[in-house]
Protein backbone atom coordinates (compact mmCIF):
# COMPACT_ATOMS: atom_id res chain seq x y z
CA UNK A 1 0.00 0.00 0.00
CA UNK A 2 1.29 3.50 -0.82
CA UNK A 3 2.47 5.94 1.83
CA UNK A 4 -0.87 7.67 2.15
CA UNK A 5 -1.21 9.43 5.47
CA UNK A 6 -4.26 8.09 7.22
CA UNK A 7 -3.01 8.54 10.73
CA UNK A 8 -5.95 10.61 11.88
CA UNK A 9 -8.90 10.98 9.60
CA UNK A 10 -9.44 7.69 7.84
CA UNK A 11 -10.92 5.70 10.71
CA UNK A 12 -13.99 5.78 12.90
CA UNK A 13 -12.91 8.50 15.28
CA UNK A 14 -10.33 11.25 15.39
CA UNK A 15 -7.87 9.45 17.63
CA UNK A 16 -7.85 6.17 15.73
CA UNK A 17 -5.11 4.95 13.45
CA UNK A 18 -4.24 1.69 11.75
CA UNK A 19 -1.42 1.11 14.19
CA UNK A 20 -3.35 1.90 17.34
CA UNK A 21 -3.13 -1.29 19.36
CA UNK A 22 -3.13 -0.17 22.98
CA UNK A 23 -4.92 -2.67 25.26
CA UNK A 24 -8.65 -2.15 25.47
CA UNK A 25 -8.48 0.44 22.75
CA UNK A 26 -7.34 -1.64 19.82
CA UNK A 27 -8.29 -1.39 16.17
CA UNK A 28 -11.89 -2.55 15.88
CA UNK A 29 -13.70 -4.17 12.94
CA UNK A 30 -16.06 -1.18 13.03
CA UNK A 31 -13.08 1.15 12.41
CA UNK A 32 -11.91 -0.99 9.52
CA UNK A 33 -15.36 -1.14 7.92
CA UNK A 34 -15.44 2.63 7.41
CA UNK A 35 -11.81 3.32 6.62
CA UNK A 36 -11.07 4.98 3.29
CA UNK A 37 -8.05 2.88 2.43
CA UNK A 38 -9.18 -0.21 0.52
CA UNK A 39 -7.09 -3.33 0.05
CA UNK A 40 -6.08 -4.26 -3.49
CA UNK A 41 -7.64 -7.42 -4.86
CA UNK A 42 -4.75 -9.72 -3.86
CA UNK A 43 -4.66 -8.40 -0.29
CA UNK A 44 -8.43 -8.75 -0.06
CA UNK A 45 -8.30 -12.38 -1.18
CA UNK A 46 -5.51 -12.96 1.34
CA UNK A 47 -7.56 -11.39 4.12
CA UNK A 48 -10.43 -13.74 3.21
CA UNK A 49 -8.15 -16.73 3.80
CA UNK A 50 -7.05 -15.46 7.21
CA UNK A 51 -10.59 -14.45 8.11
CA UNK A 52 -12.14 -17.74 6.99
CA UNK A 53 -9.70 -19.81 9.05
CA UNK A 54 -10.51 -17.75 12.14
CA UNK A 55 -14.26 -17.75 11.48
CA UNK A 56 -14.61 -21.51 11.01
CA UNK A 57 -12.36 -22.23 13.99
CA UNK A 58 -14.44 -19.83 16.10
CA UNK A 59 -17.61 -21.62 15.03
CA UNK A 60 -16.12 -25.00 15.88
CA UNK A 61 -14.77 -23.89 19.28
CA UNK A 62 -18.00 -22.18 20.27
CA UNK A 63 -19.66 -25.62 20.25
CA UNK A 64 -17.75 -26.34 23.46
CA UNK A 65 -19.75 -23.67 25.27
CA UNK A 66 -21.94 -25.47 27.80
CA UNK A 67 -20.19 -28.74 26.87
CA UNK A 68 -16.71 -28.16 28.33
CA UNK A 69 -15.23 -30.81 30.61
CA UNK A 70 -15.33 -28.27 33.47
CA UNK A 71 -17.00 -24.87 33.75
CA UNK A 72 -13.60 -23.15 33.79
CA UNK A 73 -12.47 -24.90 30.62
CA UNK A 74 -15.78 -24.17 28.97
CA UNK A 75 -15.09 -20.47 29.54
CA UNK A 76 -11.46 -20.74 28.38
CA UNK A 77 -12.50 -22.29 25.05
CA UNK A 78 -15.35 -19.80 24.74
CA UNK A 79 -12.88 -16.94 25.16
CA UNK A 80 -10.59 -18.39 22.54
CA UNK A 81 -13.56 -18.76 20.18
CA UNK A 82 -14.45 -15.10 20.74
CA UNK A 83 -10.88 -13.97 20.06
CA UNK A 84 -10.93 -15.90 16.78
CA UNK A 85 -14.28 -14.42 15.87
CA UNK A 86 -12.81 -10.96 16.47
CA UNK A 87 -9.89 -11.68 14.13
CA UNK A 88 -12.31 -13.03 11.53
CA UNK A 89 -14.44 -9.88 11.73
CA UNK A 90 -11.42 -7.64 11.23
CA UNK A 91 -10.01 -9.55 8.27
CA UNK A 92 -13.39 -9.99 6.58
CA UNK A 93 -14.34 -6.36 7.18
CA UNK A 94 -11.13 -5.32 5.48
CA UNK A 95 -11.54 -7.73 2.57
CA UNK A 96 -15.15 -6.63 2.11
CA UNK A 97 -14.05 -3.03 1.46
CA UNK A 98 -12.40 -4.12 -1.77
CA UNK A 99 -15.70 -5.33 -3.21
CA UNK A 100 -18.08 -2.81 -1.61
CA UNK A 101 -19.50 -5.50 0.64
CA UNK A 102 -19.72 -5.96 4.40
CA UNK A 103 -18.28 -8.53 6.81
CA UNK A 104 -21.78 -10.05 7.06
CA UNK A 105 -22.03 -10.46 3.28
CA UNK A 106 -18.83 -12.49 3.38
CA UNK A 107 -19.63 -14.50 6.51
CA UNK A 108 -23.29 -15.28 5.86
CA UNK A 109 -23.95 -15.02 2.16
CA UNK A 110 -21.11 -16.93 0.59
CA UNK A 111 -21.52 -20.53 -0.52
CA UNK A 112 -19.37 -23.39 0.69
CA UNK A 113 -17.12 -23.35 -2.38
CA UNK A 114 -16.45 -19.64 -1.88
CA UNK A 115 -14.89 -20.23 1.54
CA UNK A 116 -11.09 -20.39 1.59
CA UNK A 117 -10.55 -21.95 5.01
CA UNK A 118 -8.16 -24.79 5.76
CA UNK A 119 -9.46 -28.31 6.23
CA UNK A 120 -7.78 -28.33 9.65
CA UNK A 121 -10.15 -25.74 11.15
CA UNK A 122 -13.27 -27.55 9.97
CA UNK A 123 -12.26 -30.87 11.57
CA UNK A 124 -14.78 -31.97 14.22
CA UNK A 125 -14.11 -31.18 17.88
CA UNK A 126 -13.90 -34.89 18.70
CA UNK A 127 -12.98 -35.52 22.31
CA UNK A 128 -11.09 -32.91 24.34
CA UNK A 129 -7.74 -34.30 23.12
CA UNK A 130 -8.75 -33.77 19.48
CA UNK A 131 -9.70 -30.16 20.18
CA UNK A 132 -6.40 -29.57 21.99
CA UNK A 133 -4.31 -31.06 19.18
CA UNK A 134 -6.17 -28.93 16.61
CA UNK A 135 -5.55 -25.88 18.83
CA UNK A 136 -1.87 -26.73 19.20
CA UNK A 137 -1.43 -27.05 15.42
CA UNK A 138 -3.33 -23.87 14.59
CA UNK A 139 -2.19 -21.63 17.44
CA UNK A 140 1.52 -22.27 16.82
CA UNK A 141 0.92 -21.59 13.11
CA UNK A 142 -1.14 -18.46 13.73
CA UNK A 143 1.39 -17.13 16.22
CA UNK A 144 4.22 -17.48 13.69
CA UNK A 145 2.02 -16.05 10.93
CA UNK A 146 0.80 -12.96 12.80
CA UNK A 147 4.30 -12.30 14.14
CA UNK A 148 5.59 -12.29 10.56
CA UNK A 149 2.66 -10.13 9.42
CA UNK A 150 3.65 -7.40 11.89
CA UNK A 151 6.06 -6.48 9.08
CA UNK A 152 3.38 -6.52 6.38
CA UNK A 153 3.60 -3.60 3.98
CA UNK A 154 -0.19 -3.37 4.26
CA UNK A 155 -0.80 -1.26 7.37
CA UNK A 156 -4.23 -2.69 8.14
CA UNK A 157 -3.04 -6.30 7.87
CA UNK A 158 -0.15 -5.39 10.18
CA UNK A 159 -2.47 -3.65 12.67
CA UNK A 160 -4.96 -6.55 12.80
CA UNK A 161 -2.04 -8.94 13.27
CA UNK A 162 -0.61 -6.82 16.09
CA UNK A 163 -3.86 -7.18 17.99
CA UNK A 164 -4.29 -10.86 17.10
CA UNK A 165 -0.77 -11.98 17.95
CA UNK A 166 -1.16 -11.21 21.66
CA UNK A 167 -4.39 -13.19 21.83
CA UNK A 168 -3.02 -16.12 19.85
CA UNK A 169 0.01 -16.16 22.13
CA UNK A 170 -2.41 -17.05 24.93
CA UNK A 171 -4.21 -19.65 22.78
CA UNK A 172 -0.86 -21.29 22.14
CA UNK A 173 -0.01 -21.26 25.84
CA UNK A 174 -3.38 -22.84 26.63
CA UNK A 175 -2.87 -25.59 24.04
CA UNK A 176 0.68 -26.31 25.23
CA UNK A 177 -0.40 -26.53 28.89
CA UNK A 178 -3.09 -29.06 28.01
CA UNK A 179 -0.85 -31.03 25.65
CA UNK A 180 1.63 -31.50 28.51
CA UNK A 181 -1.06 -32.50 30.97
CA UNK A 182 -2.79 -34.94 28.64
CA UNK A 183 0.42 -36.37 27.19
CA UNK A 184 1.94 -36.88 30.64
CA UNK A 185 -1.40 -37.60 32.32
CA UNK A 186 -2.94 -41.05 32.38
CA UNK A 187 -2.52 -43.91 29.94
CA UNK A 188 -5.96 -43.07 28.59
CA UNK A 189 -5.25 -39.36 28.08
CA UNK A 190 -1.97 -40.12 26.28
CA UNK A 191 -3.71 -42.68 24.07
CA UNK A 192 -6.35 -40.12 23.11
CA UNK A 193 -3.67 -37.57 22.29
CA UNK A 194 -1.89 -40.09 20.04
CA UNK A 195 -5.17 -40.88 18.28
CA UNK A 196 -5.91 -37.18 17.80
CA UNK A 197 -2.44 -36.54 16.39
CA UNK A 198 -2.81 -39.40 13.90
CA UNK A 199 -6.30 -38.26 12.88
CA UNK A 200 -5.39 -34.60 12.38
CA UNK A 201 -1.90 -34.91 10.95
CA UNK A 202 -3.16 -35.45 7.36
CA UNK A 203 -4.45 -31.84 7.38
CA UNK A 204 -1.16 -30.24 8.46
CA UNK A 205 0.32 -30.30 4.96
CA UNK A 206 -2.25 -27.91 3.49
CA UNK A 207 -1.45 -25.20 6.05
CA UNK A 208 2.01 -24.62 4.62
CA UNK A 209 1.23 -24.88 0.89
CA UNK A 210 2.08 -21.77 -1.10
CA UNK A 211 -0.28 -20.43 -3.75
CA UNK A 212 0.22 -18.12 -6.70
CA UNK A 213 -1.51 -15.49 -4.57
CA UNK A 214 1.41 -15.32 -2.13
CA UNK A 215 3.78 -14.24 -4.91
CA UNK A 216 1.25 -11.58 -6.01
CA UNK A 217 1.09 -10.20 -2.46
CA UNK A 218 4.76 -9.34 -2.20
CA UNK A 219 5.60 -7.82 1.18
CA UNK A 220 1.94 -7.51 2.16
CA UNK A 221 1.63 -11.23 2.98
CA UNK A 222 3.66 -14.21 4.09
CA UNK A 223 4.22 -17.38 2.06
CA UNK A 224 3.13 -20.19 4.42
CA UNK A 225 6.03 -22.46 3.42
CA UNK A 226 8.43 -19.98 5.05
CA UNK A 227 6.84 -20.71 8.45
CA UNK A 228 7.22 -24.47 8.23
CA UNK A 229 10.68 -24.94 9.74
CA UNK A 230 9.88 -22.83 12.81
CA UNK A 231 6.53 -24.58 13.20
CA UNK A 232 8.12 -28.06 13.00
CA UNK A 233 10.65 -27.09 15.62
CA UNK A 234 8.15 -25.65 18.07
CA UNK A 235 5.48 -28.31 17.55
CA UNK A 236 8.06 -31.11 17.82
CA UNK A 237 9.50 -29.64 21.03
CA UNK A 238 6.07 -29.47 22.70
CA UNK A 239 5.30 -33.06 21.71
CA UNK A 240 8.69 -34.22 22.99
CA UNK A 241 8.06 -32.51 26.33
CA UNK A 242 4.68 -34.24 26.48
CA UNK A 243 6.29 -37.60 25.60
CA UNK A 244 4.33 -37.78 22.36
CA UNK A 245 5.76 -38.18 18.89
CA UNK A 246 5.15 -36.48 15.58
CA UNK A 247 2.91 -38.76 13.45
CA UNK A 248 4.17 -40.39 10.30
CA UNK A 249 0.80 -40.78 8.55
CA UNK A 250 0.64 -39.26 5.04
CA UNK A 251 -1.06 -35.98 4.17
CA UNK A 252 -4.57 -35.87 2.78
CA UNK A 253 -5.51 -34.12 -0.46
CA UNK A 254 -6.87 -31.02 1.26
CA UNK A 255 -7.80 -28.11 -1.00
CA UNK A 256 -9.75 -25.76 1.20
CA UNK A 257 -7.81 -22.81 -0.20
CA UNK A 258 -9.37 -23.58 -3.59
CA UNK A 259 -12.84 -23.94 -2.14
CA UNK A 260 -12.84 -27.74 -2.15
CA UNK A 261 -13.93 -28.68 1.35
CA UNK A 262 -14.68 -31.79 3.37
CA UNK A 263 -18.26 -32.78 4.16
CA UNK A 264 -17.97 -30.93 7.48
CA UNK A 265 -17.99 -27.35 6.22
CA UNK A 266 -21.49 -27.54 4.74
CA UNK A 267 -22.96 -28.44 8.14
CA UNK A 268 -20.96 -25.73 9.89
CA UNK A 269 -22.18 -23.10 7.41
CA UNK A 270 -25.78 -24.33 7.51
CA UNK A 271 -25.88 -23.70 11.23
CA UNK A 272 -23.88 -20.48 11.11
CA UNK A 273 -25.79 -18.92 8.22
CA UNK A 274 -29.36 -20.04 8.77
CA UNK A 275 -30.54 -17.03 10.77
CA UNK A 276 -28.95 -14.42 8.51
CA UNK A 277 -30.34 -16.10 5.41
CA UNK A 278 -33.82 -16.64 6.78
CA UNK A 279 -34.06 -13.07 8.09
CA UNK A 280 -31.74 -10.96 5.90
CA UNK A 281 -30.75 -7.73 7.63
CA UNK A 282 -31.96 -8.93 11.04
CA UNK A 283 -30.41 -7.02 13.95
CA UNK A 284 -30.76 -7.08 17.72
CA UNK B 1 -4.72 -34.09 40.72
CA UNK B 2 -5.96 -34.13 44.27
CA UNK B 3 -9.39 -35.62 43.97
CA UNK B 4 -12.28 -34.81 46.17
CA UNK B 5 -14.99 -36.86 44.56
CA UNK B 6 -13.15 -36.75 41.24
CA UNK B 7 -13.27 -33.01 40.67
CA UNK B 8 -10.50 -30.42 40.52
CA UNK B 9 -9.36 -28.64 43.71
CA UNK B 10 -10.64 -25.19 44.60
CA UNK B 11 -8.46 -22.07 44.32
CA UNK B 12 -9.00 -18.52 45.57
CA UNK B 13 -8.28 -15.66 43.19
CA UNK B 14 -6.90 -12.25 44.19
CA UNK B 15 -6.76 -9.47 41.60
CA UNK B 16 -4.82 -6.22 41.82
CA UNK B 17 -6.63 -3.67 39.72
CA UNK B 18 -3.74 -1.25 39.33
CA UNK B 19 -0.32 -0.36 40.56
CA UNK B 20 -0.25 0.86 44.13
CA UNK B 21 -3.42 -0.95 45.16
CA UNK B 22 -3.48 -4.24 47.03
CA UNK B 23 -4.73 -7.57 45.74
CA UNK B 24 -8.42 -8.03 46.47
CA UNK B 25 -10.28 -11.32 46.65
CA UNK B 26 -12.27 -11.70 43.43
CA UNK B 27 -13.70 -15.20 43.78
CA UNK B 28 -12.75 -18.83 43.41
CA UNK B 29 -12.43 -21.46 40.71
CA UNK B 30 -11.54 -25.09 40.07
CA UNK B 31 -8.34 -26.10 38.29
CA UNK B 32 -6.17 -29.23 38.14
CA UNK B 33 -2.99 -27.39 39.24
CA UNK B 34 -1.59 -23.95 40.08
CA UNK B 35 -0.51 -23.07 36.53
CA UNK B 36 -3.91 -23.87 35.09
CA UNK B 37 -5.58 -22.05 37.97
CA UNK B 38 -3.69 -18.90 37.01
CA UNK B 39 -4.86 -19.20 33.43
CA UNK B 40 -8.45 -19.95 34.40
CA UNK B 41 -8.36 -16.94 36.71
CA UNK B 42 -7.21 -14.78 33.82
CA UNK B 43 -10.18 -15.98 31.76
CA UNK B 44 -12.71 -15.68 34.56
CA UNK B 45 -11.67 -12.51 36.37
CA UNK B 46 -9.50 -10.26 34.17
CA UNK B 47 -10.87 -10.44 30.65
CA UNK B 48 -12.47 -7.00 30.85
CA UNK B 49 -9.40 -5.08 32.02
CA UNK B 50 -10.07 -5.73 35.72
CA UNK B 51 -6.49 -6.25 36.71
CA UNK B 52 -2.75 -6.14 36.16
CA UNK B 53 -1.72 -8.87 38.60
CA UNK B 54 -3.17 -12.13 39.89
CA UNK B 55 -2.53 -14.18 43.00
CA UNK B 56 -3.78 -17.74 43.30
CA UNK B 57 -4.03 -19.51 46.64
CA UNK B 58 -5.24 -23.03 47.25
CA UNK B 59 -8.44 -22.71 49.27
CA UNK B 60 -7.23 -25.32 51.72
CA UNK B 61 -4.13 -23.20 52.42
CA UNK B 62 -6.23 -20.35 53.74
CA UNK B 63 -6.59 -20.43 57.51
CA UNK B 64 -9.77 -18.53 58.33
CA UNK B 65 -11.13 -17.26 61.61
CA UNK B 66 -14.11 -19.10 63.02
CA UNK B 67 -17.30 -17.05 62.54
CA UNK B 68 -18.64 -18.49 65.82
CA UNK B 69 -15.62 -17.10 67.68
CA UNK B 70 -16.42 -13.56 66.52
CA UNK B 71 -16.86 -12.33 70.08
CA UNK B 72 -13.53 -13.43 71.41
CA UNK B 73 -11.70 -12.49 68.23
CA UNK B 74 -13.07 -9.11 67.36
CA UNK B 75 -15.06 -7.65 70.22
CA UNK B 76 -12.43 -7.45 72.95
CA UNK B 77 -11.30 -3.91 72.00
CA UNK B 78 -14.79 -2.62 72.78
CA UNK B 79 -14.58 -0.24 75.72
CA UNK B 80 -10.80 0.05 75.42
CA UNK B 81 -10.74 3.57 74.08
CA UNK B 82 -7.12 3.99 75.02
CA UNK B 83 -6.26 1.70 72.11
CA UNK B 84 -7.35 4.44 69.74
CA UNK B 85 -4.96 7.27 69.17
CA UNK B 86 -7.89 9.72 69.07
CA UNK B 87 -8.48 9.14 72.80
CA UNK B 88 -5.49 11.24 73.70
CA UNK B 89 -5.45 15.01 73.66
CA UNK B 90 -2.82 16.58 71.53
CA UNK B 91 0.11 18.14 73.36
CA UNK B 92 0.53 21.85 73.01
CA UNK B 93 2.76 22.91 70.14
CA UNK B 94 2.38 19.67 68.16
CA UNK B 95 1.13 20.82 64.77
CA UNK B 96 1.19 17.90 62.42
CA UNK B 97 0.00 14.90 64.44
Amino acid sequence: MSAVDHSLDSFGDATASATRVTPGNALRPEDIAIQQEKPNDAVARYAVRLGDDALILAQRLSHWISRGPELEEDIALGNIALDQLGHARSFLSYAALAWDKTEDDLAYFREEEEFRSLHMVEQPNGDFAATIVRQLVISIYQHLLYTALLESSDETIAAISAKAVKEVDYHRDHAIMWTLRLGLGTEESARRMRDALDNLWPYVGEIFEDEALHAELGDAGVAPSTLRAAWDEEFGAVLADAELSVPTVPYAMARGRRGEHSEHLGFILAEMQVLARKHPGATW
Amino acid sequence: MTAHEGSWPLWEVFVRSSRGLSHVHAGSLHAPDAEMALRNARDLYTRRNEGISLWIVKSTDIIASDPDAKGAFFESPQGKDYRHATYYTKSEGVKHL
